[in-house]
């Protein structure tokens, strides 16, 4: 169990995000709201826990490294950057502006703090994989965390890559599954079903371990325990809602890009801080 | 400086480069899918286990772990038929390597019909049309074991993504140790003023030159160029035998679409016009069998080239 305060401190932290991203998309109108939201938790706990980084130098040699494979998740990564000081809060109104360096998926060469561009789905999960090698090749005793859609996990080359790092007996990669059930055009299970994921990757030889994925406590002991099991990559399947916190978009089936303006967001924004205060 | 004259083949031509960079560049390592016998890769493994990956029968994954491998510092080779190297991993190679702007060298072994006896599935003759597409990607055709070494070193230093296509049997040797090339400056093996033959990869070249005879039994005086860079274009050479022959036949182991003759031509559209004909695939499809027939088929032979160059000049 985490310390009780640090717990209230990172729920504190993912509320200040969704508010960020919530704010970020309405500014530009319409954008990723669902996939962002979901992974709000598991982004908290990676920037201001887990990982060993350093805002002022984004470029850090040894540094943990994250690979966002739902590069459209982009809006909750650059809240989640500019909240860490990676680049000035302002940058958050240009989302999708011409001449951005926040883009709708994220990139590398733009956004300081972005460890690899993606946005064509699966291909991330290959990158991760080169990265998490490459950091065993420099001696590093660093981590790759990666995170995964569960509809890009349709993807064959998300298999390819899973094998891959079971093959090479990558234990420096600990890869998320942000398991929220939705997909661009609706339910997972009534598109191309993503069911028994867990055996999935069981069968892949990996270490693999589901839990909820807004519950500070379980993403903890789950990156906890992932760093104890040598010898196999690292899947943490998280059991997650999508758009969790803005509620224009929970339950919601086309939930995955909305439009909403600056009042919408305002209301949702007054509801999630109340039913944090309760 | 090394002397490939002894060199069996173009497979071992191009891993002996990448074994020289790797005894002097600790960021140089190489990726194989299930075909380390197709280049030689094992003489890299046996020499920097722990700088070899074989990703098994999955090249869209090991283009995207080169371009993870690139974002850590290191410079990745990686290897796999031309066919596989540039149709499936083309979404990978274009945004993980391309788009991200990592640096990779990319290796298409058996480019057009020198895949022979594997056919018409693993026959590439679109590699380079798909990778002329990669912005600032450098796309190498050479026609022999010296060419390959030393072009192969020179990608490498120039700290830009390739793709290289090259026949993994029979070699070569045209060029001797010493010969300076230069990437993306063509080597002009003729200079003749009727007709300019402009030839990529060892197949083409090869067949060019003899072909240079037949011409001048019939009295004429050809140019031959081996443009062993494909992109970028030789604008200068290619200006330069222009003004001087005023008619070009544009030899290439691929499609016409996207390929070196039409690349070519557009250059020649917007500076110096001139009368052109093209020897390729134009719309077939690949097929199988050993490389005099299938030579004969496309008629990439030395009488073809000869009687179109001679139809050129006329």
């Amino acid at each position: 169990m985490l310390d009780a305060s640090l717990k209230k401190s990172l729920e504190e932290k993912a509320l200040r995000l969704r508010e960020l991203t919530i704010l970020e998309i309405a500014h530009l109108g319409s954008g990723h709201i669902g996939g962002s939201m979901s992974i709000i938790e598991a982004l908290t706990y990676l920037y201001y826990k887990a990982m060993n980084i350093d805002p002022a130098n984004p470029h850090k040699e040894d540094r943990d490294r994250f690979v966002c494979s739902k590069g459209h998740a982009g809006p909750a990564v650059y809240a989640t950057l500019a909240d860490k000081g990676y680049f000035p809060m302002d940058w958050l109104n240009t989302l999708n502006q011409g001449g951005t360096n926040l883009p709708s998926h994220c990139d590398m060469n733009k956004t300081p703090g972005i460890d690899f561009t993606t946005g064509s789905l699966g291909q991330g999960t290959s990158a991760a994989v080169g990265i998490a090698l490459g950091q065993r090749l420099k001696g590093q005793k660093a981590y790759t965390y990666l995170m995964i859609g569960d509809g890009e996990s349709q993807e064959g080359q998300v298999w390819e890559a899973a094998e891959a790092a079971a093959q090479f007996k990558l234990d420096n990669l600990i890869a998320f599954t942000d398991l929220n059930g939705q997909q661009l055009d609706g339910y997972t299970k009534d598109i191309m079903c993503m069911d028994n994921l867990d055996l999935r990757y069981k069968g892949f030889n990996w270490d693999v371990q589901s839990i909820n994925g807004h519950d500070f406590d379980e993403i903890a002991a789950a990156i906890e325990h992932a760093k104890s099991v040598k010898g196999k990559p690292h899947m943490i399947i998280l059991h997650t809602i999508k758009s969790k916190g803005f509620a224009p978009g929970e339950g919601v089936k086309s939930n995955h890009s909305m439009a909403f303006g600056i009042d919408v967001a305002n209301q949702a924004i007054a509801k999630l801080k109340e039913e944090a205060a309760k | 400086m090394r002397d490939t004259s002894t060199i069996k083949d173009m497979r071992e031509a191009m891993v002996t480069a990448i074994v020289d960079l790797a005894a002097e560049h600790k960021d140089v390592v190489l990726l194989d899918a299930d075909l380390t016998s197709c280049l030689a890769s094992l003489k890299f493994e046996e020499l920097y286990p722990e700088r070899f990956f074989n990703c098994g029968i999955a090249e869209a994954n090991m283009v995207g772990i080169s371009a993870g491998l690139s974002s850590m510092g290191f410079t990745p080779f990686a290897h796999t038929f031309g066919c596989f190297a540039s149709r499936r991993t083309f979404d990978q190679f274009f945004l993980s390597v391309g788009y991200a702007k990592q640096v990779v060298h990319l290796i298409g072994t058996d480019p057009g019909v020198t895949a022979q006896l594997n056919g018409g599935t693993h026959m590439p003759f679109e590699d380079i049309a798909l990778m002329r597409q990669v912005p600032g990607v450098i796309v190498i055709e050479p026609s022999d074991g010296q060419s390959c070494y030393e072009l192969t070193l020179q990608a490498y230093a120039s700290g830009k993504t390739s793709y290289t296509r090259i026949p993994r049997k029979g070699i070569t040797h045209r060029y001797p140790v010493g010969t300076k090339f230069t990437l993306g400056k063509g080597i002009e093996l003729a200079s003749g003023k009727d007709v300019a033959i402009v030839a990529t990869g060892e197949v083409l070249v090869n067949e060019s030159a003899k072909a240079l005879e037949l011409l001048k039994a019939q009295g004429i005086d050809a140019t031959l160029i081996d443009l062993h860079t494909i992109k970028p274009l030789d604008e200068e050479l290619l200006s330069t035998i222009a003004k001087r022959c005023s008619k070009v036949l544009v030899c290439e182991n691929g499609r016409y679409a996207g390929g070196v003759g039409e690349a070519i031509a557009a250059f020649y559209a917007k500076t110096n016009p001139v009368k052109m004909d093209f020897l390729n695939v134009g719309e077939q499809f690949g097929e199988v069998g050993k490389l005099p027939y299938l030579q004969g088929v496309f008629g990439f032979t030395a009488d073809n080239i000869a009687r179109k160059a001679a139809l050129l000049a006329r």
